[in-house]
């Protein structure tokens, strides 16, 4: 197994996005297949399914099934989502796709529209990439010029209009329901499920999101074919994958691959850990899995089952690679900052816990920790995963959870010795290579 | 029905019923905050975490529905498990002051922490502190005390009808608080103080004045609007310290409107008259019952054997108790006068004479819930009657129902509106007979003899679609409000909605403006075979009044008409449960009066409801309950029938037997001809007159903390640009404007939701007092 | 309150919406209005929220939510920087300091002159091109090693 690029296949960064460049690598020609010869929705979907395509954005829900969970004759507008609301430390494969390729997003959607009925889409673009959400508003107005988008769509009864909206600064808008309720205007507080989007959505209509990611493979299913597609990868994990590496490896960037590839493989293709310095850990799947030990790691394969049997979740498909440098004490004590700072404060658990958290291992972070606080982590953290509204609870205990499993030493040395394991000197910050008169 | 079991006990529900639906039906408590049965389902504070079947995780019980065949467990060792944790966090940054706080004693928070809370803090760390808002003069805010359930922010926008109060910020800086600081205008406001499961939102005037166990609990019912809002006053040393809603699901709910919550103020305020005082020329002095009442009988009688019954006028607040009501009527009938009557601001009473019975709402409370389309006619609604508008606001926001409404004003009832039909004074009666033209024309009925002459040629689109509303409503009524009651032209309004309702198969009725304004015609407090109406006793001076309840300058439809027969009187008893300089002008004794809380008596409200309450404390100072002061009365006038010996009597007596008047409740009436000459003018400079909410009766009035709101600022001139521009006036230029009464300086300030030559100045309030009428035309000129 | 340029931005916006669901422009119309007057006064928060016909307090809530709106004065320059844990691995963290010593000023800090502000951003979803931040909310500034930082610098003081 090897890279194998679809998404990314032909693209040369910032010069070959706009629609001919795309039309040129076959672009388009999925969804005007479908609109020439009526494929029934059904056949889309069971194509789709065949597939095995899961979710992108970090749960890896069979897309298949969700497009088949949309009530076919509910009357009146339905709606499609994409989540391009990427802000997961550690992810940023759909910044790429959407600046490189934002047609494919585009043609997904309208695949996605055709076949569940939508009438109208919206792109949730992260609100740091204003520049990408630029360049999608343009990529927008060359689909409509073209006929690709509005009502009567290549001349057929077939309608859907597609805007961009974007964030600005709220990592929880990720999540779908509050991503639907930041739509709206409002506040990105997710909404508690039942009722789920697709029987009550977008402005209480039913509505489908998906991920970047997923919506731009979808042209490829259609072209390959579902069986195909699946064949890329492995059963139940079908496909190929972009995997965002980042951290202590040499080439951080966006990788493709089949599902399935060793993780030795990716880390080789991006280029090896820096300084030839030994791996650590790895959280596999965006800062909200748990982390991977090295060894455990080095065994694993990039799909969804054998990242989940390593104990952690394929995520989004965000690798962050560390190496035997890196205070596992600090690391954590980033991540939960990072929690702390974007709870959105409505559910008791995660408003009251994240802080808690940040708190407790800033304080064994900077030296003052108490002998009874891993316990402590240990209770917080299971008081607020599974039992907020939505995942991002979970998602802050789940870092907690799994750094002290794995790495009890480190903190147990940081709480007796007032220092970490590791010297700060040795620790590798990048300093070395960005900022050569480091501080 | 789906089958549940809950804690082994198996129960029946409906569909769509939540777990926690469930649980109440089977009598089990689960611990909760953000959940509260009237609002909508936030599922944020998950102190309702319950473990369920086969869930792999606990699961809140208020957002959980219920499906067949669920196992349920609220204090498995899962769901005690989650519980307390959540209690922890919401612990750890609630600060540590119960001995201080307001909410003590009948705190969730505090309840629900003996049983869920842990007896040591695990969390070491700095408690979060928050500054503190100021919302104004009825909610006190401990904003470090905010557990963030977000129950007021609900509150505010979905029974509020504007969403006042946000969460801003957000984890754990998350903060509730008004825009820039902003005081909570609603005139529901003081319900957040009731939703706050923690000392966060507490009362302001209630403040650090007692602590909730230390107050004894008495029933009773709100004097002031129509709909007979249940009370629980409470009291300590016999000192009404708060007052609260009593549950009522056939009238308020669980809620209060400020008005009811905050006007107890008044009762130990300075202007209570506490002492029967008598003049003695320009001089006042105190005097004992025993010494007043004779003299008051005895002057009642000369003026009686001198000039004959006929010369005494009783005019009674319709704010009055059916006892009090009853009994004055009874006195002035045994003095043979027929001159009483409790309709003091109205104006038009030629509908007494082919009204077929007492006019009500013509429909109960809960119905408003299932209409399609409502007609509120010369109404400021939201003002008048908050809770009444509360139900229609939920109606039109929660089930589509459309209001449409006609009359000189449109100002913001928070609630979606359909048509609002904005004309002057001077031609409701015509919009209102456009109106039922449109109807006639499309449902193809026929207008009715009397009135298919009157019926307008041009019909506009205001009336026709308010005409469509309620053509295409399958349920529908039609209301008309205090100003439609006080219009001079009422009697032809009365007889158009009725036209209306007829046509569109609709019910139809009337607000209401005071508490007794149904009970005051059960008790027979209107005039009957040749005696004089409110008006006719002012514009034909009587020789005496009895005044009950009322104040000569602010309760009446011309209060310069009705100081100035008063003043020419030879003798003015008032019974007032207040002093005031205008009664000490007019009046030769004034009698202290036991106010709402230190009296029992009886309201009948709107829809036709019988409340009878006890006093609450005993009365203040040398004050009477009103009806035995009267009952004492007329056993000195020896007049026969005067032995009550409980107030049930009384009303007994006043509503017949077994109470049972359901039958005399009919708006219908016979024909009213076109008034000439009618008044005010088309096309001239008409006066509004809104009854401000905090001006309306002598007890709001004096409620220090809900005068210091907004809507008790001081009256202004309301215009619409395009008046303005015709008067060469500027907002905030001062002007002198005179009516029919005499001239007031006032500041001009732009309202686009009035009618174009309209003025709205409020009445009710001694500024605006010498223009005399509410209604009729005025002019303007620049200061 | 609003220049006619910032009101047709914000009128596009709402286009992109049902009739009736305005309020979804709000996130727009109040960056529009934060790119104009370079942060978010309250008076400008009523004004857009009264343009977008909402409650100036659901306004507020949402200015106050997302991290990007500025509610007090800042410099004419805010630089964003993340220091993620991907970040911080690969310099983020030294891109910040470098920052801070170049500035003389901490986070949350305006330099005396006006010029710049500075803030600790959360992730930006460009983890690979560490370290990396961002001008005024609208501009990625990818790979910033002392020189290019120092070279950015340079460039946004001639502006």
């Amino acid at each position: 197994m090897s890279e194998h690029r679809l998404i990314l296949a032909g693209l040369d960064g910032d010069r070959t996005w706009r629609l001919q460049d795309y039309v040129a690598r076959g672009g388009y020609e999925a969804f005007r297949k479908i609109i020439a010869e009526k494929t029934p929705p059904d056949v889309i979907i069971a194509e789709l399914k065949a597939s095995d395509l899961r979710g992108r954005g970090g749960a890896g829900f069979p897309t298949g099934l969700k497009w088949s969970f949309m009530p076919r004759s509910f009357p009146g507008d339905k709606y499609l989502a994409c989540n391009s609301d990427e802000g997961e430390p550690g992810t940023f494969k759909d910044r790429d796709i959407l600046r490189y390729n934002p047609h494919t997003v585009i043609e997904g959607m309208l695949i996605g529209a055709y076949a569940m009925g939508c009438t109208r889409g919206y792109n949730y673009i992260h609100g740091e990439i204003f520049e990408v959400y630029l360049r999608f508003e343009e990529a927008l107005d060359e689909a409509r010029a073209a006929g690709l988008l509005g009502q009567n769509i290549l001349g057929s009864d077939f309608s859907f209009e597609l805007f961009a909206h974007h964030g600005f600064g709220a990592y929880i808008c990720g999540e779908e329901t509050a991503l639907l309720e930041s739509i709206e205007g409002k506040k990105g507080q997710p909404r508690f499920k039942p009722p789920f989007p697709a029987s009550y959505g977008l402005y209480g209509k039913p509505t489908t999101v998906n991920n970047t990611e997923t919506f731009a493979s979808v042209p490829f299913i259609m072209k390959m074919g579902g069986k195909a597609f699946q064949g890329l990868g492995k059963p139940n994990n079908g496909g190929a994958k972009l995997f965002s590496v980042s951290g202590h490896v040499r080439k951080p960037g966006n990788y493709e691959l089949e599902l399935g590839t060793p993780f030795s493989e990716l880390l080789s293709m991006a280029g090896g850990m820096r300084a030839g310095r030994k791996l650590k850990a790895v959280i596999p799947g965006g800062s909200s899995a748990p982390v991977v030990p090295a060894d455990i790691m080095m065994d694993c394969t990039m799909d969804f089952d054998s990242i989940a049997k390593a104990g952690s979740m394929l995520g989004s498909g965000a690798v962050i690679v560390m190496d035997e440098t890196t205070c596992m004490v600090r690391a954590l004590e980033r991540l939960s900052r990072f929690y702390h700072e974007e709870s959105c404060g409505q559910c008791t658990p995660c408003r009251e816990g994240t802080g808690w958290l940040y708190r407790v291992v800033h304080r064994i972070e900077v030296g003052i920790g108490r002998p009874e606080d891993l316990d402590l982590l240990r209770s917080v953290a299971g008081n607020i995963s599974g039992r907020t509204v939505c995942a991002l609870g979970d998602a802050a205990a789940g870092p907690v959870q799994s750094f002290v499993k794995h790495f009890a030493d480190e903190f147990e040395y940081h709480i007796e010795n007032k220092k970490c394991l590791v010297p700060p000197a040795v620790q590798d910050t990048g300093s070395q290579i960005y900022v050569s008169q480091s501080c | 029905m789906l089958d549940i079991e809950i804690d082994g006990k198996a129960v029946q529900v409906p569909e769509g019923s939540t777990v926690m639906d469930a649980a109440t039906l089977a009598g089990i408590t689960i611990p909760h905050f953000c959940y509260h049965k009237k609002l909508s389902i936030a599922a944020s504070c998950r102190m309702c975490l319950v473990q369920v079947e086969k869930a792999p995780k606990p699961l809140p019980a208020c957002a959980t529905p219920v499906t067949n065949g669920m196992k349920v467990w609220t204090r498995s060792k899962v769901a005690l498990q989650a519980q307390k944790g959540v209690m922890e966090f919401l612990l750890i940054n609630h600060p540590l002051d119960c001995p201080v706080c307001d909410q003590g004693g009948e705190c969730l928070l505090q309840d629900l922490a003996v049983g869920y809370g842990g007896a040591h803090a695990r969390y070491q760390e700095e408690k979060r502190v928050f500054v503190n808002k100021n919302y104004g003069p009825l909610i006190a805010s401990e904003s470090s005390r905010c557990i963030n359930c977000t129950r007021c922010v609900r509150f505010t926008a979905e029974i509020g009808g504007e969403m006042e109060l946000g969460q801003a910020f957000r984890g754990d800086h998350a903060e509730i608080m008004t825009f820039l600081g902003r005081a909570v205008d609603s005139e529901l406001s003081g319900n957040v103080i009731d939703l706050c499961p923690v000392g966060a939102l507490t009362s302001k005037p209630f403040r650090y004045s007692a602590r909730t166990w230390e107050l004894s609990r008495r029933r009773s019912v709100s004097p002031h609007d129509s709909l007979g809002t249940n009370l629980i006053v409470q009291t300590k040393n016999d000192v009404v310290k708060r007052v609260l809603p009593l549950n009522n699901d056939q009238l308020n709910e669980c809620w209060l409107a400020d008005r009811d919550r905050f006007s107890y103020e008044a009762l130990t305020g300075e202007q209570r008259l506490l002492q029967p005082m008598m003049r003695n020329g320009e001089d006042w002095h105190s005097e004992s019952w025993q010494k007043v009442l004779p003299f008051v009988s005895s002057a009642l009688r000369a003026v009686v054997s001198e000039q004959g019954g006929q010369a005494l006028g009783a005019l009674a607040s319709p704010h009055s108790t059916i006892e009090e009501l009853y009994l004055l009527q009874k006195l002035v009938r045994g003095l043979g006068s027929e001159n009483v009557d409790f309709r003091l601001r109205r104006h038009d009473f030629r509908s007494d004479a082919v009204r077929a019975g007492v006019p009500w709402l013509g429909m109960t409370v809960v119905d408003v819930h299932d209409l399609d389309s409502i007609l509120i006619i010369g109404s400021f609604l939201r003002k008048d009657a908050p809770l009444l508008a509360q139900k229609v606001r939920h109606s039109a926001m929660r089930h589509g129902l459309q209001v449409c409404t006609v009359g000189p004003n449109a100002e913001d009832w928070r609630m979606p509106m359909a048509t609002r039909a904005l004309v002057p004074p001077s031609e409701m009666v015509d919009t209102l007979a456009a109106v039922a033209a449109a109807l006639a024309m499309k449902t193809g009925k026929a207008l009715s003899e009397t009135l298919e002459a009157r019926a307008p040629t041009e019909i506009s689109d205001d009336a026709r679609a308010i005409a469509q509303s309620l053509a295409d409503g399958e349920k529908a009524a039609v209301w008309l409000g205090n100003l439609a009651e006080q219009h001079p032209r009422a009697a032809e309004l009365h007889l158009w909605a009725q036209e209306i309702a007829r046509l569109s198969g609709a019910s139809f009725g009337f607000v209401g403006e005071a508490a007794n304004s149904v009970g005051g015609y059960l008790a027979n407090a209107v005039p009957g075979d040749g005696g004089l109406d409110a008006r006719s006793m002012i514009e034909s001076p009587r020789h005496a009044y009895l005044l009950l309840g009322a104040e000569p300058d602010l309760d009446f439809a011309d209060g310069v008409a009705a100081m100035e027969a008063m003043n020419r009187a030879r003798l003015v008893v008032a019974i007032s449960a207040f002093d005031s300089p205008a009664l000490r002008q007019v009046a030769d004794v004034l009698l202290p009066l036991a106010p709402f809380t230190e009296t029992p008596g009886t309201f009948v409200n709107c829809i036709g409801d019988t409340q009878s309450f006890e006093a609450s404390t005993h009365s203040r100072g040398d004050s009477r309950p009103g009806w035995k002061i009267l009952r004492v009365l007329g056993n000195l006038l020896e007049l026969p029938g005067f032995d009550q010996d409980h107030f049930e009597s009384a009303r007994d007596e006043a509503l017949g037997d077994g109470g049972d008047f359901r039958a005399r409740l009919n708006n219908a009436i016979g024909n009213v001809p076109v008034a000439t000459p009618s008044e005010p003018r088309a096309g001239s400079l008409q006066r509004v007159a809104d009854v401000p909410v905090y001006f309306a009766d002598p007890l709001v009035r004096r409620a220090p903390s809900l005068q210091k709101t907004a809507d008790a600022a001081q009256p202004v001139a309301r215009m619409p640009s395009v008046t303005m521009a015709a008067l060469g006036v500027q907002p905030s230029d001062r002007v002198r404007v005179t009516g029919t009464g005499g001239a007031v300086e006032l500041q001009v300030v732009a309202d686009e939701n009035l009618a174009p030559g309209c003025v709205r100045i409020a009445a009710a309030h001694v500024s605006t007092v010498p223009l005399g009428p509410l209604h009729g035309e005025l002019s303007v000129e620049r200061l | 309150m609003l220049s006619q340029e910032s009101l047709q931005q914000i009128d596009r916006e709402i286009a992109k919406y049902p009739p009736g669901k305005q309020q979804s422009a709000i996130i727009s119309a109040l960056r529009i209005a934060q790119q104009e007057k370079g942060w978010l006064p309250k008076e400008v928060i009523e004004f857009v929220a009264g343009y977008i016909g909402i409650p100036p307090i659901a306004a507020w809530e949402v200015a106050s939510f997302y991290g990007m709106y500025d509610l007090a004065h800042i410099g004419r320059h805010k630089i964003t920087v993340c220091t993620n844990l991907p970040c911080a691995l690969s310099g983020g963290v030294h891109a910040a300091e470098y920052l801070k010593k170049k500035l003389g000023i901490d986070f949350n800090e305006t330099t005396p002159d006006g010029m710049f502000t500075l803030k600790e951003g959360e992730c930006m979803g460009a983890c690979g091109d560490a370290p990396v931040l961002l001008h005024n909310n609208h501009r990625m500034c990818s790979f910033m090693t002392a020189e290019k930082i120092d070279q950015m610098l340079a460039d946004l003081e001639k502006q």
